[in-house]
Parts: structure tokens; sequence; C-alpha cells
């Protein structure tokens, strides 16, 4: 179940009407390790993991590649890239139930009772047994953020992206769900890009740490 | 037609132009350009084919030389002058009382208990259709109407119904009463969608908190702010009330007649030859719009360009005890009048005996539904058929149009939002003449099919309006965590975004349904007078018919629209009874 994949960002750089958001970045994670990108907000986390996605804005400008696996995924369109991702608001689907948000992200080819037999044994894992037919805005923010996790794990991902999944989050559950999200992305041996502002996050992920640092004008800053 | 694209994106690739081609089908490329051309096409051709006729040229009677005969005859035709001196009147004064008691009562009334209330009754009233409202109306002000009944005898010591003309009077004031009923609400439903996005109550607390009295605060820095809002709806408002003819009909005078009635009986005079003055007096009729719109235009800089001083004067407190009491006593009126016309309706037809002037029945029946239901039932078959395909059409098209926005990454111009409202701002009289013209060189008049079409294009720009702002205002992260999750963009339209949006869908639904449902001109024009609809019976009824008989179509044809607004309200509701968030704003 748990195959070795591996991604690379090679020499990518984004800008914004001409303007390079930060100097071209080279990155390589392994399975099962997480990197952390730390930057201020307007840095351009947020669009580096939208490039990755294939989710990039059109005013933006990209250069460089997304390597998944040795293979580069730049032209593929966003749902046949097999990347998953995590953003700040859980975003579960507020018009499903909890076990039909985690069944949306399974792939089609899991069929029938299959299907539920998957979601039902997610749901156990992150400590949600019984609540699938719940409605989701019913549940605590860490019952969310879990199922979200596991939506995300269920549509088999080759990498994880963490979009600062737990600024939200108060002090003592950002403690929980980071352990848990981590864990599960080692488990599954993820590539995992974490982007923070937050340095805890990048001393919990325990790898390596990548600083976005706006350019200037002039442009001299690297990494 | 989402089957049909998925059948043709499949995974590998392939040669490059047929990949160009999917990727164009994939973005719904087609959408806004079909989408224009439906309504584009009938406006130009149709618009065309009126003026022609109006300078002589019409083949099919055999006129072919260019000349300016019709407008000569248009002028020498009896009551012209005083049919355009009715159109202005009742026109300008119903869009003024409209316009000016809602933006009052919205400027003093925002914050007082009055305002949920009058917001709660108007928007049902929205839905009734202009006939309805009309004849629920003419029944209120007759002679013999209510309005006298509650007067006499007591004090006018009438016991037989007087010879005062109430309604259909010389000046149309019973229509201009009429077109405020109906059109407040509209401008009401536009102000408040305009509020919300304005951060109105910031602005307010804003020069509240330097001083100013919440009605001049109102005028002065919120006013200015939605104003580019309201111009659109304003305009149309104005447009539709100078040109009207179903409500004209029924409450305007009728020797003459307005300017849109006469020039609607000149196009369906057996004489043929007429048609040519029919046409330059639709064309006339669009001229006195587009004049009046320009004006108003006019009026409009100058305002702001006289107001800007005043703006900025630190005048602090105008009329701030009487404005509320006028605008809330106008609003209330008109909505009073409102509803006692759809409740005399109701009473009629279930009356049978009723005589002046006692204020109930003396007895009911239930004869008057049971011997019109044939008819009547046909009639409302016909209006649910044109009303369904057309209002389904035109969301679709619209949810197309918005979907292309979203997948290709474009937004649309402020133009094309003025050609969106293009069905609205032109008079129907002034182009459905060429558009059947048009239909009929193809055999296409009559058929049901035309009614549909000539529908949509009223239906397609309330689709626009009611889908808009909920579509843009989607949380894009729900598409693109959808996209993430493997889901290609057709199944993330159908599977996450369409049911997000469901309750904003249906109401638009509803909108389309009940706008069709009130179409007239575009029913006779387009159905060369073979589609029969509730409310073409219930216009034809108006000119003497019994009471009763008239009072049951226009029963059945307020309750279409009140049906179908109630189960777009109750579906979602129910759908979503265990789901919280979808209950409050995201989705609404």
């Amino acid at each position: 179940m748990t195959q070795r994949h591996s991604l690379r960002l090679a020499d990518v750089c984004l800008s914004l009407s001409q303007r390079p958001l930060f100097a071209p970045l080279d990155v390589s994670i392994a399975a099962g390790e997480i990197v952390t990108v730390m930057g201020e907000s307007g840095s351009g986390k947020s669009s580096l993991l939208n490039f990755i996605c294939g989710t990039l804005p059109k005013d933006m400008a990209a250069a460089g590649k997304v390597l998944l696996d040795e293979q580069d995924i730049s032209h593929l369109t966003p749902e046949q890239r097999q990347v998953g991702i995590l953003f700040q608001d859980d975003l579960l689907f507020p018009h499903l139930s909890v076990a039909e948000n985690l069944a949306f992200g399974l792939p089609r080819s899991i069929r029938g009772q299959q299907r539920w037999e998957q979601v039902s044994a997610a749901l156990n894992r992150a400590g949600l047994t019984g609540l699938g037919r719940r409605d989701p805005a019913t549940l605590s923010g860490g019952q969310r953020a879990r199922a979200a996790l596991m939506r995300t794990l269920l549509s088999q991902p080759r990498c994880l992206l963490l979009d600062e999944p737990f600024s939200k989050l108060d002090t003592a559950l950002r403690e929980r769900i980071r352990r848990f999200v981590f864990e599960h992305a080692r488990q599954a041996a993820l590539p995992t890009l974490l982007v923070s502002h937050d340095p805890e996050d990048a001393a919990a992920a325990g790898g390596q740490v990548v600083h976005l640092h706006p350019t200037l004008p002039q442009d001299s800053e690297t990494i | 037609m989402a089957g049909a694209l998925r059948q043709l994106t499949p995974r590998s690739p392939q040669s490059a132009p047929l990949d160009a081609f999917r990727r164009s089908l994939q973005r719904l490329d087609w959408a806004p350009g079909i989408t224009l051309l439906l309504f584009l096409v009938p406006i130009s051709v149709g618009l065309l084919g009126t003026w022609l006729p109006a300078f002589g040229y019409l083949p099919a009677v055999g006129r072919e030389a260019l000349s300016l005969e019709p407008w000569r005859q248009l002028f020498a035709y009896p009551g012209v002058s005083s049919a355009i001196r009715v159109s202005l009147l009742s026109g300008l004064l119903g869009t003024g009382v409209a316009a000016v008691s809602v933006v009052l009562f919205v400027a003093t009334c925002h914050h007082r208990p009055i305002f949920r209330v009058i917001k709660t009754l108007l928007s049902p009233l929205l839905a009734i259709p202009h006939a309805a409202l009309a004849i629920g109306l003419a029944f209120l002000l007759a002679p013999s109407g209510l309005g006298m009944r509650l007067l006499s005898p007591w004090a006018t010591g009438f016991e037989r119904p007087p010879d005062l003309a109430l309604m259909q009077d010389p000046w149309g004031l019973a229509l201009a009463l009429g077109l405020a009923i109906k059109e407040a609400p509209f401008l009401l439903l536009m102000t408040l969608g305009a509020l919300s996005q304005s951060q109105a109550e910031a602005r307010l607390n804003a020069a509240r908190s330097l001083g100013y009295g919440p009605f001049i605060a109102w005028l002065k820095v919120v006013l200015p702010a939605i104003y580019p809002k309201l111009r659109l709806p304003l305009y149309a408002v104005l447009a539709y009330s100078l040109s009207v003819v179903d409500m004209a009909i029924i409450l305007g005078p009728t020797v003459p007649p307005s300017l849109a009635v006469l020039v609607f009986r000149l196009f369906s005079d057996p004489d043929l030859s007429l048609r040519l003055v029919a046409a330059a007096g639709a064309t006339l009729q669009l001229g006195i719009v587009l004049g009046a719109l320009l004006t108003l235009y006019a009026l409009e800089r100058l305002i702001a360009l006289t107001a800007r001083s005043w703006l900025s004067g630190g005048q602090r407190s105008a009329v701030e005890r009487s404005a509320p009491a006028v605008a809330g006593a106008a609003v209330s009126l008109t909505t009073l009048l409102g509803y006692a016309s759809i409740l005399l309706l109701i009473l009629w037809s279930f009356a049978w005996r009723w005589s002046f002037p006692n204020l109930l029945p003396e007895t009911w029946s239930l004869r008057s539904w049971s011997n019109h239901l044939p008819d009547a039932g046909a009639a409302a078959l016909t209006t649910l058929t044109i009303g369904a395909a057309s209002a389904t059409s035109a969301v679709a098209l619209a949810l197309a149009c918005l979907e292309h926005e979203a997948r290709a990454n474009v937004r649309m111009t402020t133009a094309a939002l003025w050609l969106l409202y293009l069905p609205l701002l032109v008079p129907q009289i002034a182009f459905l003449f060429g558009f059947q013209v048009f239909l009929s060189y193809f055999a296409l008049d009559g058929m049901l099919l035309s009614v549909i079409w000539a529908h949509l294009l009223f239906c397609l720009p309330y689709a626009f309006l009611a889908l808009s702002e909920p579509f843009r205002r989607l949380d894009p992260r729900f598409a693109r965590i959808g996209a993430c999750l493997g889901a290609s963009p057709t199944r993330v339209f159908w599977r996450v975004k369409l049911p997000l949006l469901l309750r904003p869908m249906l109401i638009a639904l509803a909108v389309c349904f009940a706008v069709s449902v009130a179409q007239y001109l575009p029913t006779l024009f387009a159905g060369a007078g073979r589609s029969m609809t509730l409310t073409t019976e219930a216009v034809a009824l108006s000119a003497g018919a019994n009471r009763r008989t008239l009072a049951v179509f226009a029963v059945l044809q307020a309750a279409l629209p009140v049906v179908v607004f109630t189960a777009s309200l109750a579906i979602p509701a129910l759908l979503y009874r265990n789901r919280r968030a979808m209950r409050s704003g995201m989705s609404a």
C-alpha cells in the first residue's frame, strides 16, 4: 500500500506582473519527509502550493518544474495530478455528510461495498467511529480537521501539501492535530510540503526548513 | 450536455487541434456566444424588421419603396398626441413614485421595525404577474369596486355604482398607480442587494458618529455608493413603465389609449397596410424610451455635479422626522393596495351574488371554478410548459456562462452587462413585430418553441441577476479542493458547486418562471396569437367579461408563480434540513 513517492521542485519561480516573488526554489522531498516552507504573508507561499496543485491564477507566471515521482506534472490538470492538499479551513463540503465527504475523495475505481468499507476504516483510524452520517457542521474543530485529512488521504495522493492547516486551531488542539497529520503523512510515506509562518510547525515537522524571502525590487535575496 | 462533454474528454492525449477543441469545450467557450446570439438575434433582427416597415418597406403587403408616409399617417392618426401624453404621464409618474418612495423608505426606515415587515410583505408581490395585479386593482378602483363600497352609501350616498372614470381615467393615473405598486418591490429588492454589497452599515455608522442624522447620513454616504448598482434596474423599470401594454389595456384609458396600446392595436388591425403605421409608432415608442433614459442620465449627472458641495457641506440633519413618516406611509399604502388587489381576485373567484355596496358577497360558490376549469386548465398547462422550458433554459445558460467565467478565468465586462439588460431596456413593442416577421420567414411563428425563445429573452437577464452574485461569492477553495481530490471540473460542477448553489439556483428558476408567466406581448407575437396562456386569456377577458370568470384566470395566473416560489424555498429547506451550514449564509 505504501509506495515510495518523491516530490521535487526544480528551479521554481513565480512572478506577478514580471516581478519574481522569490528567488528560484529547488527542493527535493523524499517519501515520508516533511519540508517546511516559511515566509511572511505575501511571500508567495500559498501561490507556490497553487502552482503545485495546478490552480495558479492566470495573472501569475511560473517558471521551473514540479516533478512528482521524477515525472513533470506541470502540464497535467489539477484533478490528474494526485496532489493532496489541506487548507486553513477544513473545507468539508457542507451539503454532504461526513462519510459522503470522505467518499468524495475515493477514486472511482473503488466500487460498491468497498467504498463504504474504506470510508468506515478511515473514520475509525481518525477516531470518528460512528460519526459518518453526521452533518460536518455539527463536529468539533478537531474532528473536522481529522475528517478533512482522511478525505485527502482516501484520494490516494502521491504527495501532501499543507497550507497552514493548523493556524486557525487553538493552541491545545493545534498540537494534537499537528501530531495526527504528521503521523499519517509519515505512515502513508508521502512527501509532504508544509507552508507556515509558525516556527513551532517547522520544529515539529523536524525536516528541512526553507525560507521564502520576498524579493526586493533589485532582486538580491537567495535562500 | 454534461454527459456529452464527459464523453468528449478522454484522458489520453491526442492530436493538437482536437486537443484544443476539447479544451475549449471543457472551458464551456460556447456558452457566452450562444447566450448572446439567443437574445441579440431577436432584438437586432426585430428592431430592423420594425424600422424597415416604419419607412415604408414591407414586401409582405406589397410595399417596397422607402418613404416617410407611415410617419405622416401616424401623426395624422386620431389621438396619437394624447396617447403619447398618457404614456409619458403614467410611465414617469409610476416609475417616479416607486423609485422615490423606495429610496426614501430605505433611507429613513432601514433601522426601524417597519422595515422588516415591509420587506417580508413586498417580496411575494414580486412574483405576482402584472396582469393579475392590474385586474385586482381594477376590482378595487372601479366605480363598483371595493374602494367605492367602503365609502358607500354612508359617505357618498351612492346606492348604485356611480358613473365615474375612477379607473381607465383619461390621464392614466390608475395605470401609474398599478405600475408603482408592481415596480416598488423590484426596486426594493435591488436596493437591498446593492446595500449588502457596499458595507452600508459601516459607512452609516461612520457618518453617524460624526454627528449626522440617519436619513441625511444615508443620503450622503450610502446612496452615492449604491446608485451605480441601481442604475440598470431603474432604467429597466422606466423603460417598462413607458411602454407597458397588458397593464395599460386593463388600467389605462381606452380612447385614446397609451401609445404602446395604440400601436399594439394597429399591429392587430385586419387592415394590413396599417402595419406600416404601427411600425412607425413602435419606433416612436423606442425613441420616447431612449429619450427618457437619456434625460434621466443627464439628470443624474446634473445631480452628481451639484450635490458635490452639498455632500461635504457639513449639513447634519434634514427632515429627520417627517421624511420617515411620508416614505413609510407611501410604501405601506402601495403594499396594502397590492395585497387588497390579490385578496379581491380570490374573493371574486368564489363569489356568486355580490351586489353593490356590500363589502362581502351574499352568496359564495365554486361554480366559477368548475365552469372554467377546462379552458383555464388548458391555458394553465400551456403557461406552465412555456414557463418551465424558458426558465430552465435561462438558468442553464446563465450557469454555463458563469461556469465558463470560472474555468476560463475571465470576468464579464460592464459592456456585456449592459447587453444583458438590453431585453429589459428596449420596449417589447419596438422589436417584437420584426421578430415575428423573422420567425414567419422561417415558418417558425406560432410554434411553442418560438414562444419559449421569446420568453427566454426576458428570463435571461433575471437568471444572471439572481445567480451571478451567489456564484461568484462561492468560496473558490471548494472547487480547488474538489479538483485536488481528483474530481474533474464537470464532477466538481455537479457534485460540489450546484448543490452548494441549490438555493439561489431554485430562486433563479422561480424568478424566471414568474417572468415568463407574466409575458403578454411576446406570447402574442411569437405565438402568432395561437399560444393561449393564462396571461393572454386574462387580458383578453378583462375587456368586458364577467368578473368571476376574469377572477378565476387571474387567480390561477398569480397562483402559478407563487406555488413555484414556495417550492423553491421549501425544497432546499427539506433537502438540507440536517445540514446546518447550508441554512445560514454561505450559499444564499
